[in-house]
């Protein structure tokens, strides 16, 4: 996919420098999201994948900062904006989603009263049609009877509820991308299925792409079109859903699908990864994954790998090196 | 266990503290702000001059038996008509400003420091009953500290001073004004830090390292004193300094207004009050450079308070 | 509340559970304060956190009890070790009724063999304190060991058992990940020998290897300490994997009460199958997943009848009256659910 591609991030690098060192939080990582398509970014705690969306949006704060790379939504570069012109790129073709609806809604405003303020800010509508489109987004992410909801305010709204006014927040300005940091996490189990339903459903009917960012796989394998898997600010694998889910390349992809405990039967032992992900201050050279890696050999420790193509994923690992440059099977 | 070799490994224990805290976060923000080592530099001198008053003055004030009457009023060295052995000016009763600044400020700083500290064990203790135990007993606690805080501090100082004043038989009343003093001022501010600490308590009680010292079966003092005092500390270390500058201006208010400490024994405050008398018949040193004193201290004080305060704030919560 | 019969216990049967609970309620005032009453007209209202709980674990087994917010799980695991004392019921530990403790001595003895792990690896334990003070601090409580060499000695003992090195007793808790922060939790619990472990969610904050990781730990030292657990969790995969038997619970009720397999396998209660259906696939074998209606509504003004009946597909008139008991079940198992009980749900 080349010129097609709705957002291409390449080789974005944001650091934060605090008094010690600089910290690397996202290093040299790069993909693409097509028009329409869910790109379901995973990993753990630490792998960088919300300062990733944050960087996207202009959303990292001070000292943090985007050290190099670029960010190119519908063919236009967005990474090196002026603020006030991303604000307007932000509300209306982009949209986006947090984890914590109590804090992405304001308590002092009715929902109404911020939907069309939102809606308003981004097209030029009269104060009836945008509160009629309000209900109408109302309606379609399922909040009951959304005229009388309308005057509601946020603490009347159950969790799942807020989420879903979120939701219908991100989609006012009819946005070609929504990045959705952890939309269910705050949430009940069996609220999550219904949040991703409306999330997915929407999305296709408005051809919305999104950037799912999670750490959940269950909510990935639910949702994605294609998965990127982070690991200390790298992406160690990326390819469609069914290929990193069933047939993982990269060991750390591996060693987490493995991790999760299934519904089919008490294995004695979960398969697990020893060692935990390095802060960001003591990433080790050459693959991030190597010391906890049983399959690392001497190229592992010496040299990054960069994302080399397996059939239809690309993963970051020495392993899927031609064979000219010495693979150890 | 080797004696011998205990001390040398706690010398290097404590080097190596040291180190840790040269080295840590607060100490590095306080190397940046150049505000903070300023301020440090000049409460450091005041405290000094204070501390080692006897060595520095040329002149004892208290002892009343090297004052004498012909050398009073006298204006400061570099004005006509002075000496430098009375650098600074003499006042009404031929004292020297500067020795009596020196030693006055022993009492200011002395008086200020202990109320805090009464203030911080009466205040942090009550917090933390309150906080911790809750109910009725919080109820108490805190209605209490709200009536109280309907008065201005200098009221309550002044009343309790004038209950204490009633009490204290005459012939004790001088020797024992500087402990009523601190008495007074330290029952003035004890508020301010129960409600701080009982609101952190309130929010560590709920955390679990407490829940899981319940199951443990530790004792609640115990629990209270040890495992959640640590964690409410902070807050109050920067009231503590910003008090204390209040604490100081209160003593010197109340000696001003009178009901302080003994005019033989002259704080900063004091001084003054004498010298206001005479600040418009043209000896103005003898309240002017007291109330410079006073300001610089106060000043530093603060400007330190603040300092602490931005410092710590991150990493509050 | 009628007594559930014998086998609920799900064990040989002979020897007493470990923990017996029967009935077990805890109710909190939620009212408004006085005056708002006063001035509104509010009455008081009651929050029925755990409204009538009864289970059975026997010694060396693991009981998982899942849920979601508001279904009282969390409540049940404070209740059992004391932090909150019930409402009505009883908790009866190796045969000895907890209500009837009194003694200062009896109630320590009971401390030592009672532990629990919380959720939250970053607020359970004290920030101030160092590593091998936090671990220490039961044995010294309890005066189990005397003397520095002998406290030391232990501490190294219990880091290495959960997986740290000795040399990490002198660190503080901020220097350590989640993950690392669990097994310190973990290693305290573990100080007195414990032989039952409340486990509030104890991987619930953690990422999911770091989760196997002290998953693995968990049943490597059930299986080498003889311990029991109560395990407490919202993630049913993790249930699966940890428990012997299940308790489903729902608005501070149980909803159902199985032997793992048989719950996974042929679950009965509506809501344990909604449950069950809202746990993504990781196969993608295109199961079609069952739409899930509605929210848990709030634990203060629960539903009338079965709490489950505004969402529940099988809901008639009797649901909405009465609240159904646990009735034993073919396969061994507990289910409180008219539908159930009268047949119209087929298994």
């Amino acid at each position: 996919m080349g010129a097609g591609a709705l957002l291409r991030v390449e080789h974005l690098r944001v650091e934060f420098p605090t008094r010690r060192a600089r910290l690397v939080a996202v290093d040299d990582v790069s993909f693409e999201i097509g028009e329409g398509e869910v790109l379901g970014v995973v990993g753990e705690s630490g792998a960088g994948k919300s300062v990733t969306g944050a960087a996207i949006i202009g959303l990292i704060d001070p000292p943090g900062r985007i050290a190099a790379g670029r960010i190119v939504f519908a063919g236009e570069r967005i990474d090196d904006l002026p603020a006030e012109r991303l604000r307007r790129i932000r509300g209306k073709r982009i949209g986006t989603i947090f984890q914590d609806p109590l804090t992405s809604l304001n308590p002092l405003y009715s929902i109404g009263r911020q939907l069309v303020e939102t809606i308003a800010t981004h097209g030029a509508m009269s104060p009836r049609q945008a509160r009629a489109r309000a209900i109408e987004l109302l309606a379609e992410v399922g909040i009951p009877a959304p005229a009388e909801r309308f005057d509601h305010y946020p603490h009347q709204f159950s969790g799942g509820m807020r989420q879903r006014v979120v939701i219908a927040l991100a989609l006012c300005g009819n946005p070609q991308l929504i990045i959705a940091d952890e939309p269910t996490t705050a949430l009940d189990v069996s609220i999550q299925a219904q949040i991703i339903a409306v999330l997915k459903k929407l999305c296709r009917d408005h051809g919305t792409a999104v950037m799912l960012i999670t750490h959940d796989i269950g909510v990935i394998a639910e949702t994605a079109d294609r998965v990127a898997v982070m690991y200390a600010g790298r992406i160690a694998e990326i390819g469609p859903l069914r290929d990193v889910v069933k047939q993982p390349r990269h060991p750390y992809t591996v060693g987490l699908m493995g991790s999760i405990p299934s519904l089919s039967g008490a294995t004695e032992r979960l398969a697990q990864i020893d060692g935990t992900m390095p802060r960001l201050n003591e990433i080790p050279q050459g693959c991030a994954f190597h010391p906890r890696c049983a399959r690392a050999f001497a190229r592992c420790r010496a040299e990054r790998p960069e994302l080399i193509a397996d059939g239809p994923s690309q993963a970051a690992c020495w392993l899927y090196a031609p064979a000219a440059a010495g693979r150890h099977g | 266990m080797a004696e011998a070799g205990a001390r040398p490994r706690e010398a290097g224990r404590l080097a190596a503290a040291l180190a840790r805290l040269w080295d840590s976060d607060l100490a590095w923000s306080f190397r940046r702000s150049r505000v903070a080592m300023a301020a440090a530099a000049v409460m450091l001198a005041i405290v000094a001059g204070a501390v080692f008053a006897p060595w520095l003055a040329p002149h004892d004030p208290f002892d009343l038996a090297s004052v004498s009457l012909l050398d009073a009023r006298n204006p400061p060295a570099w004005i006509v008509g002075g000496s430098w052995d009375y650098p600074l000016g003499s006042d009404n009763l031929g004292r020297d400003v500067f020795s009596t600044i020196l030693y006055g400020s022993r009492i200011s700083l002395w008086v200020g420091f202990a109320s805090i500290v009464l203030a911080m064990v009466l205040g942090v203790g009550l917090g933390l009953v309150s906080g911790y135990v809750g109910g009725a007993t919080d109820a108490v606690i805190m209605r209490i500290a709200e009536i109280q805080l309907s008065f201005p501090a200098i009221l309550i100082a002044l009343l309790v001073d004038g209950v204490m004043r009633g009490i204290v038989p005459r012939g004790l009343q001088d020797s024992l004004a500087e402990d009523v003093l601190i008495l007074s001022i330290g029952l003035s501010f004890w508020v301010q830090y129960a409600r701080t600490v009982r609101g952190s308590t309130m929010v560590e009680r709920g955390k679990e390292y407490v829940q899981a010292a319940r199951v443990i079966g530790r004792h609640p003092l115990a629990i209270m004193l040890r495992h959640v005092l640590p964690n409410v500390m902070g807050p109050v270390l920067v009231i503590a300094t910003i008090n204390l500058a209040l604490a100081i201006i209160t003593e010197a208010t109340l000696s001003f207004l009178g009901v302080g400490v003994p005019p033989t024994q002259p704080s900063l405050g004091t001084l003054i009050r004498i010298g206001n008398d005479f600040l418009f018949s043209g000896e103005w040193w003898i309240t002017i450079f007291p109330g410079l004193a006073l300001v610089l201290l106060v000043l530093s004080v603060n400007l330190l308070g603040d300092w602490l305060r931005d410092a710590l704030n991150p990493r509050l919560r | 509340m009628a007594e559930p019969p014998a086998h609920a216990d799900l064990a040989d049967g002979t020897e007493t559970p470990l923990l017996r609970v029967r009935g077990l309620a805890r109710y909190f005032d939620a009212s408004p304060p006085l005056l708002n009453r006063l001035l509104a007209g509010g009455g008081r209202r009651t929050l029925k956190a755990v409204d009538g709980v009864s289970f059975d674990i026997p010694r060396g087994r693991t009981l998982g009890l899942v849920g979601e917010s508001g279904s009282g799980k969390s409540t049940v695991a404070r209740l059992v070790v004391g932090l909150y004392p019930p409402t009505a019921g009883t908790i009866a530990f190796a045969g000895r009724d907890l209500a009837s403790v009194r003694s200062a001595a009896e109630i320590a003895a009971l401390r030592r063999r009672l532990q629990i792990i919380f959720q939250d690896p970053y607020a359970s334990l004290n920030p101030r304190w160092r590593v091998r003070d936090i671990i220490a601090e039961p044995l010294r409580v309890h005066a189990l060991l005397s003397g520095r060499a002998a406290i030391r000695a232990r501490v190294a003992e219990l880091l290495l058992q959960v997986g740290l090195a000795a040399a990490d007793g002198d660190k503080f808790p901020h220097e350590f990940s989640g993950g690392q922060r669990q097994r310190i939790s973990i290693a305290r619990a573990l100080a007195s020998a414990p032989d039952f472990l409340v486990c509030d969610e104890p991987t619930s904050a953690l990422d999911v290897s770091v989760q196997a990781q002290i998953l693995n730990l968990m049943k490597a030292l059930q299986r080498r300490l003889g311990l029991t657990y109560l395990f407490i969790s919202h993630n049913l995969a993790v249930i699966r994997h940890m428990a012997d038997s299940v308790g489903v619970m729902y608005l501070g009720r149980l909803a159902e009460f199985a032997e793992a397999r048989v719950l996974f396998e042929r679950p009965c209660h509506p809501y344990t199958r909604m449950l069950l259906a809202t746990i993504p696939d990781l196969t993608l074998s295109g199961r079609p997943r069952a739409p899930v209606t509605g929210e848990v509504p709030s634990p203060i003004d629960p539903p009338a009848g079965c709490s489950f009946h505004p969402r529940c597909p099988h809901a008639d008139s009797r649901c909405r009256r009465e609240r159904p008991e646990p009735l034993a079940v073919a396969g061994g198992g507990l289910v409180a659910c008219h539908a159930v009980a009268e047949g119209r749900l087929s298994p």
